[in-house]
């Protein structure tokens, strides 16, 4: 490593490529920092946008109209917006009706600070993605196969949990896949309420060392290792699941 | 057999032997303006085997089904071992414990293996203990001479094979009765006779069976009774030694004719 250090340090005073991050302890923690706050990010939007992908997939075969109608007016509402806007309206507008606490100074806090509403906006937002992911999945099940299970006593739900959900899924995992990559990329938005992922602290970095082609560089280069991460992780996952006999997994 | 359907709340809880397990009264049914089931009524006693048969389009996959609730019925009556089932509030759990339906394209949970189908719904449904179904599964699997394809996933199985996996996920719940809708008809003719050798099996044992099928030397075989059923109506019906061979019905006769 502190070879590693001592090379990039070279490398600047030699061509003048300067990666601060590499060399200097203050900026590695930085974006140390910035890299575990991106990661944080996506993977608690990552699980909670699947759950909301899911109950609202369930929701949305109810028998009442009126759920089926709230999560289709969900969907369209997140769908038909920049997730931009979105951000900005939890963050600005919502954020603003909540309720503050004092805290240990003596000074005035927000409930939910800028990290937790971008988890929201961003989960609701893939989410919404999500629900239409899983019910092209639902409805690829034939309603033989879960007739069969009613046949067996099962109730709805069980019939969705143990039946129709493990089924769907392996429909709807490479779509689902895609709609993850973007999530992680759409985490760069978390950029405009000061959350301090990824982009946010690399330009705080360039500001400080007017090094905006190199940290453009590594940035993309980032993405492109932690989305490949994903995607490897799903294709893994997608080849564990697939059954013997059953699709194209044979 | 006939018998008047019990008004009483308390009378209609109580079944006894001497009473029909399933008992069907003026069963009336349509989708949309077509009328399927057109005052359906029949009687089935414990341990009877019945066959229904007909054209295609009569009305008998609509019937089997109306029997477990798959399908619901506009008009009429069925009990089944004295529970009503044209009720609003049915307790489907309960009906379903007594009848198990056994369909024509095996329908297996395909993300599961054989012994997996059959122990499903014993532990999610009746919540029973995981290592005494498993031995349950195991014996049905046997009984149904799957020994070795335990842990075969329904796409590596042969369409009869599917369908006896299907016949022992069926009985696993221990059901009273058993339906069987056109089981044979997906299958290839070699296949017909080992899931029909199954049935034999059952009906042996003294499960009550009702089967809609086009098998007619399997029906004339192991039925106690066989109904003949055209556009909604039961046309005829009688022990099979007199129905295959005196048949009265034009419709009947006509039908007989093309199969036989």
């Amino acid at each position: 490593m502190e070879a590693l250090y001592h090379w990039c340090r070279r490398l600047y005073d030699d061509t003048a490529i300067n990666y601060t991050i590499c060399y200097d302890p203050f900026d590695r923690a930085r974006m140390a920092h910035g890299i575990l706050t991106t990661i944080e990010l996506a993977a608690t939007c990552l699980v909670f946008s699947v759950i909301i992908g899911v109950v609202g997939a369930w929701l949305q075969g109810s028998r009442f109209v009126w759920t089926k109608r709230i999560v289709q007016g969900y969907i369209q509402f997140f769908r038909n917006t920049p997730p931009l806007v979105q951000l900005y309206f939890f963050y600005f507008a919502l954020g603003n009706l909540m309720p503050r606490s004092t805290n240990a100074y003596g000074f005035q806090e927000p409930m939910l600070d800028n990290f937790d509403w971008a988890v929201i906006a961003l989960s609701f937002f893939a989410g919404a993605f999500n629900v239409e992911i899983f019910r092209s999945g639902i409805e690829a099940v034939p309603t033989a196969t879960v007739e069969a299970a009613e046949a067996l006593g099962y109730s709805r739900l069980k019939a969705y949990m143990h039946i129709v959900l493990p089924l769907a899924f392996r429909v709807a995992l490479p779509a689902l896949n895609n709609n993850l990559v973007n999530l992680i990329k759409t985490t760069t938005i978390a950029y405009a309420i000061a959350v301090p992922e990824m982009l946010y602290v690399s330009n705080q970095i360039w500001s400080d060392n007017v090094n905006v082609p190199e940290m453009m560089i590594f940035l993309l280069l980032a993405y492109v290792g932690l989305v490949a991460l994903l995607v490897w992780g799903m294709h893994r996952w997608e080849h564990a699941m697939r059954i013997p006999g059953y699709g194209g997994g044979t | 057999m006939s018998q008047s359907p019990a008004t009483n709340e308390f009378q209609s809880t109580v079944w006894t032997e001497d009473q029909p397990i399933v008992s069907v009264r003026d069963v009336h049914k349509s989708f949309g303006s077509l009328e399927v089931l057109k005052g359906i009524s029949l009687d089935v006693m414990k341990r009877e085997v019945i066959c229904v048969i007909g054209p295609s389009g009569s009305g008998k996959s609509t019937f089997i089904r109306c029997i477990n609730a798959l399908t619901t019925i506009d008009q009429g009556s069925i009990k089944v071992k004295g529970q009503e089932v044209h009720d609003p509030k049915l307790d489907r759990l309960e009906l379903r414990k007594k009848v198990g339906i056994v369909f024509q394209q095996f329908n297996l949970f395909p993300h599961k293996t054989a012994l997996q189908n059959v122990m499903m719904a014993p532990i999610h449904v009746l919540k029973q203990d995981k290592k005494e179904v498993e031995g349950r599964a195991y014996q049905l699997l046997k009984k149904v001479r799957l020994e070795g394809k335990e842990h075969a996933y329904p796409g590596e199985l042969s369409g009869g094979q599917q369908q006896r996996v299907a016949i022992a996920r069926s009985l696993a719940m221990n059901p009273d009765i058993m339906l069987f809708d056109e089981v044979t008809s997906a299958l290839d003719p070699e296949t017909v006779k080992e899931v029909l050798l199954t049935i034999n099996q059952l009906v042996e044992d003294g499960m009550t069976c009702i089967l809609v099928t086009h098998e007619m030397g399997f029906a004339r075989e192991v039925a106690d009774h066989i109904y003949f059923t055209d556009r909604g109506v039961i046309v005829e019906h009688g022990p099979p030694a007199t129905f295959f061979k005196e048949a009265k019905d034009p419709r009947t006769k006509e039908f007989l004719s093309q199969i036989l």
